[in-house]
């Protein structure tokens, strides 16, 4: 029988490289505590979301976004937010940094349970949205009464 | 859609320098403009009360703080993270000369907007050119 030596540069190798690189990178997130995101980590704005028995709470970071700039939707388990931040720079300056981002975004993400949408409060303070959604009726737990 | 979409930044954690309190630090984010007359710096704090933020400027060292006010509501149970929440710091070396006594500091939604007056002789001064 003949052993061929992997190559170090061939494909066999690579893929293994990038699946341990893949690994650890989640190993990583995992040890940040940044792991489940079932929303997708790439969308703006990042979101938090809590539960308790009867409501889902739910918290995104929005310096700089006044209320009238946001545009919150609710319908059954679907969330919605849109928004847009104002590029308020002037012609005669120069920008020695520049990390803030400016413009528009709208981010729809699938809660994980229905929510009661007439019922939904948002506030904004500090830069931070939170958003009360108290669950559906229908997903509330019902205790069953036990007939003698 | 027309305007040019937000970028996500990912949060970036601080690693290099400690901190007394025991909680995760971030970097916030920040623009920094500079003008005639002042360089202005906004940066992205939010979740931070206005007692909260401490501004340092000491030999070009400018340091903002942003303590956080609380971390998400009490007995609930967090189902999904996708970013973390933490105290803000950062540090510039500020190559300007800079009026130390006369900078202001603004903060509103979660902004904090910081003027730093240049000292009067680095200012552009217009030279009247004399005629003959």
């Amino acid at each position: 029988m003949i052993l061929r030596r992997l190559d170090a540069n061939g494909p066999v190798l690579r893929i293994r490289n990038d699946v341990d690189r893949l690994f650890n990178e989640l190993v990583e997130n995992v040890s940040h505590g940044r792991v489940f995101a079932p929303f997708g980590q790439r969308a703006f704005p990042a979101l938090n979301v809590w539960e308790d028995d009867r409501t889902l709470y739910a918290e995104a970071e929005l310096p700089g976004f006044k209320m009238d700039e946001l545009e919150i939707y609710v319908s059954g388990d679907e969330l919605t937010i849109k928004g847009e931040r104002k590029d308020d720079a002037s012609e005669d300056v120069t920008y020695h940094r520049r990390e803030r981002g400016v413009g528009s975004f709208h981010r729809a993400v699938k809660l994980p349970v229905e929510v009661d949408a007439e019922k939904v409060e948002a506030s904004l303070s500090n830069g931070v949205l939170s958003m009360t959604l108290p669950k559906a009726q229908s997903v509330l737990p019902r205790k069953i009464e036990i007939k003698s | 859609m027309t305007t040019e979409a937000i970028e996500k930044a990912e949060k970036k954690e601080i690693t290099e320098t400690e901190h007394t309190r025991n909680v995760q630090h971030y970097r916030p984010n920040v623009d920094i403009v500079e003008q005639a007359e002042e360089l202005i710096v906004l940066a992205d704090m939010p979740g931070v009360s206005r007692d909260g933020i401490d501004i340092d400027f000491e030999n070009g060292m400018l340091t903002i703080q942003g303590r956080l006010d609380r971390a998400g509501p009490d007995g609930m149970t967090l189902v999904s993270s996708e970013y973390g929440v933490g105290d803000f710091y950062r540090t510039f070396q500020v190559g300007e000369k800079i009026d130390g006594a006369k900078i202001t500091a603004e903060f509103t939604d979660g902004v904090l907007r910081l003027h730093l007056p240049k000292v009067d002789q680095v200012k552009p001064r217009k030279i009247a050119v004399q005629a003959n």
